[in-house]
């Protein structure tokens, strides 16, 4: 890393006055709400320029307005000495940006090679040239160094990590000399995060330069360049050096505020805190088998795992979301139906999903639609919806939870990741559950919001609730959780309290478990 | 209407006062008003469009009367649509079943009941029809996990190939005079057949907007397997869809025997397609997650007036289905120009 980024700065040294981009005083407003108020940032060719800031700070906008998708309102773009005039994404491609979305846009029906050179395929009269595609697609691959991928393969058959390289051999087909990847990492594991970096160095080396855009510090540090920090839609500080830039700096520059300690302290679980959940010898054929552990009110039981271990399996069908094949959930007593949400739910257990997006919420809903989504037939009378005590019930939690915007009518798809996940949250409370089950509580939450996050799981456990959380990265499970769960390949390798184990222990014994 | 709790930190204040700063009429545009401002506007200017070129023809209370009768049939059908289209789901058999439904209930040995009983019984037949014919339709969809296009296209065949079966090629004459005497009565001025449409909308709209049914059927629409995950039973409450779709269709039949006195096996072709249409134009997106009874009166209105427009003008039915074409097509480009500008993108 160091060399590379010793490379990287030579090459700006060279060509200091000859920024690849440069974006001065930009502005966007949708409606009447101003999401870009001045944006500064320059980026050099060849390098990594990151940009960090919390949920709704501007960088999807940003990004969206340098791929051609909105037009900014004011201010200055120059792109290679020119004035930056782009109308469309095809504009953007054809002046060199290629955008990689965190929603990865492949079509899963085409092979790696149809998908690499969709919108401009290779044709003689209207007929495209397989052959010349697929070997096109090849050099691709090589160059990325996935030379072991077949461009003949159906995308959709193919790990997110590797649709990721697809989505970049597509921007590399094009000619391009800036590409922007709106977080990544969010959808890899640690090995493939690997993989990416290499990708990214290797980029970069040819005279690319990347805006990476990502929520984990610890990512910037290994492969950033420069830093630019946006808060509110403005530049709060633009071409930090990623390398030696504080920790403490840049999160008090993304939030305004000084964070302390991330993870707040566990409040101890009394002695005659009743077993609130029981899972037995659970298991699922082909994902796991023969889970058993109890969570006590109170208590924050952890599942770490590596992606594709099982976890978030083990969650879905503790809540009936999928039918055990053998093994039995209670709640206190009395044993679940297997298979059956209902069941769960009118027990007391509640799930928060992994992808907020697409299993948690009703976007074009509002607020107090989604906070009710679970109690509102109970709030009704007569079969006939009470709406002015949903929006009231809503109203208590966005103050309990500093939701926000604080108003209940805000359709839910327009807020920030952490306050989505505040809805979700809020759902469970107003419904009463006693055993929240939370998958991946922090995806798509930026540093700032996070600790706030962990904050509220901690209340509610400390509140007498039981808490299930399943995360993929390590340091948040070992942090949150009281008793952390060690699973592999579908089994439990180890159940130890968290404050006995480190990051290096979690990852041994899967590594040992792996091996056995 | 921002009720930021008091002490508190506001940053996010700021965003709510501009929103209110934005001149009064994009409020009102936004409104449920302003919603159906579109469709208003279609619909007075083919109002427009048929005082001018037919002049007291078309503009007297009997030509309006016309024009919701014909609507009404169709409309009936298309509540029952809107629903399962907001839920993202399709009923592509309602017209068949309503052919079906019409046969069933004229049938001689329905008809030799009828004489000894009630026509009431007629009634109870066709909706019973409908029903079953909508609830076979929600199992199989529900359960079977078949495409509600594939399932209700087979509806569609069945239901009609059945029809003909039981019809034998011939036409079914109603024979309860007091039926039909009831059926083509007017209350206040207004036809029976009027009458059971305004209460069929005004049910699917309490449905739809008022109660804990109509919020499963937004959920569902709107995301599925959120709805599911939040621990509402998505595979009964489609069932309870489909069947309501049916009863529409019933209720159709039953409509549609008290106006032609008869039941054939040909009784509702392509309503389906009308009632899509209607929805569609109303304002319901076909993906689901966004429906509107009132869009749909709409819509239907809209159709029903435009076809009196061209009779008015002794124009060729073909002309008229070019402009419906049009109409459906335009409709539903403008529908998506104001739903991106919505959803800000």
């Amino acid at each position: 890393m160091r060399t590379g980024y010793g490379i990287c700065y030579v090459a700006a040294m060279i060509k200091v006055d000859q920024d690849l981009l440069r974006v001065r005083g930009v502005t966007k407003s949708f409606a009447g709400v101003r999401a870009l108020k001045g944006v500064e940032l320059d980026v050099r060719p060849g390098e990594v320029h990151c940009i960090l800031g919390q949920n709704g700070a501007g960088k999807s906008t940003l990004i969206k307005v340098l791929a051609g998708v909105y037009r900014h309102d004011d201010g200055d773009i120059i792109w290679n000495g020119e004035p930056f005039q782009v109308s469309s994404p095809q504009d953007a491609l054809a002046l060199g940006i290629a955008t990689m979305y965190q929603e990865l846009d492949v079509v899963d029906g085409l092979t790696v090679a149809e998908n690499i050179f969709l919108g401009h395929e290779i044709a003689r009269g209207g007929f495209t040239r397989q052959a010349t595609l697929v070997r096109r697609a090849r050099e691709l691959m090589k160059r990325l160094g996935h030379g072991s991928l077949s461009p003949t393969t159906e995308v959709g058959q193919l790990s997110a990590a590797n649709k990721q390289i697809v989505s970049m051999a597509r921007a590399l087909s094009h000619d391009i000399k800036l590409i922007i990847m709106d977080e990544p990492s969010a959808v890899l594991d640690n090995k493939e995060v690997e993989n990416l970096f290499q990708v990214v160095r290797e980029l970069t080396a040819s005279g690319i330069a990347v805006v990476y855009i990502t929520h984990r510090l610890e990512e910037i540090r290994r492969i950033g360049d420069r830093i630019t920090v946006l808060k509110d839609g403005r530049t709060t500080a633009s071409g930090l050096p990623a390398a030696t830039t504080s920790t403490s700096e840049l999160i008090h520059l993304m939030t305004g505020r000084d964070v302390g300690n991330v993870f707040p302290p566990a409040a101890p679980i009394p002695a005659d805190a009743p077993v609130a959940l029981t899972v037995e010898n659970l298991t699922l054929p082909g994902r796991f088998e023969n889970v058993s552990f109890t969570v006590r009110a109170g208590e924050i039981v952890g599942l770490a795992g590596l992606v594709g271990s099982g976890r978030t399996e083990i969650l879905e069908t503790i809540y009936g979301a999928r039918r055990a094949s053998a093994g039995t959930v209670r709640v206190g007593d009395s044993a679940l139906r297997p298979g059956s949400v209902g069941s769960a739910v009118r027990a007391g257990i509640g799930l928060t999903p992994e992808e907020r997006k697409s299993q948690g919420l009703i976007g074009e809903q509002p607020i107090f639609v989604n906070v009710t989504l679970s109690s509102f037939e109970r709030m009704a009378r007569a079969g006939f919806l009470d709406e002015r005590a949903e929006r009231s019930v809503t109203r208590e939690q966005i103050s309990a939870l500093d939701l926000r915007p604080a108003d209940p009518d805000r359709p839910a798809m327009t807020l920030s990741g952490g306050n989505q996940q505040k809805i979700l949250l809020a759902r469970w409370l107003v419904h009463g559950t006693r055993i929240l089950l939370l998958d991946e509580p922090t995806r798509g939450v930026d540093v700032g919001a996070r600790s706030e996050i962990y904050g509220l799981i901690r209340r509610l456990a400390a509140e007498g609730n039981a808490v299930v959380v399943v995360s993929s990265e390590i340091e948040e499970v070992l942090g949150l959780s009281d008793t952390v769960l060690v699973i592999s390949d579908g089994q439990v390798l180890s159940t130890v309290p968290s404050d006995q184990i480190d990051e290096h222990g979690v990852l041994d014994l899967i590594m040992k478990g792996a091996a056995a | 209407m921002s009720d930021s709790t008091p002490g508190a930190p506001e940053p996010t204040a700021s965003t709510s006062t501009v929103e209110t700063s934005e001149p009064a009429w994009r409020r009102v545009l936004r409104g449920p008003l302003g919603r159906n401002v579109g469709l208003v506007l279609a619909l007075v200017l083919i109002v427009a469009a048929g005082a001018v070129t037919a002049g007291n023809d078309f503009t007297s209370w009997n030509n309006a009367l016309v024009i919701l009768r014909q609507a009404s049939i169709i409309g009936v059908i298309s509540i029952g649509m809107t629903l399962v289209i907001t839920a993202g789901g399709i009923d592509l058999s309602v017209g068949s079943v309503l052919g079906l439904a019409s046969i069933v209930a004229t049938l001689d040995a329905t008809q030799a009941f009828v004489r000894e009983s009630h026509w009431v019984v007629m009634i109870i037949i066709a909706i019973a029809v409908g029903i079953t014919a909508g609830f076979i339709n929600g199992v199989v969809i529900a359960y079977g996990r078949v495409a509600a296009f594939m399932a209700t296209l087979a509806m569609l065949v069945a239901a009609r190939g059945l029809a003909e079966i039981l019809a034998e090629r011939r036409t079914l004459i109603v024979g309860s005079r007091p039926f039909i005497d009831f059926m083509n009565a007017d209350y206040i001025g207004v036809d029976v057949l009027i009458w059971i449409f305004i209460i069929v909308a005004a049910a699917g709209w309490i449905l739809l907007n008022r109660t804990t049914f109509g919020r499963r059927t937004v959920a569902i629409g709107g995301n599925r397997e959120a709805a599911r995950l939040a621990g509402i039973n998505v595979n009964r409450h489609m069932v309870w869809l489909y069947l309501i779709a049916g009863l529409t269709a019933g209720i159709a039949a039953v409509m549609m025997l008290g106006r032609t006195t008869a039941g054939t096996s040909t009784h509702g072709t392509l309503y389906e397609l009308d009632a899509i249409a209607a929805v569609v134009v109303g304002g319901t997106l076909l993906i689901g997650g966004r429906g509107t009874i009132v869009g749909t009166v709409f819509g239907v209105l809209i159709f029903a007036t435009l076809t009196n427009v061209f009779v008015q003008n002794n124009l060729p039915s073909s002309v008229q289905a070019v402009a419906k074409g049009a109409i459906i097509v335009i409709a539903v480009l403008l529908q998506q120009r104001f739903a991106r500008r919505e959803t800000r993108t």
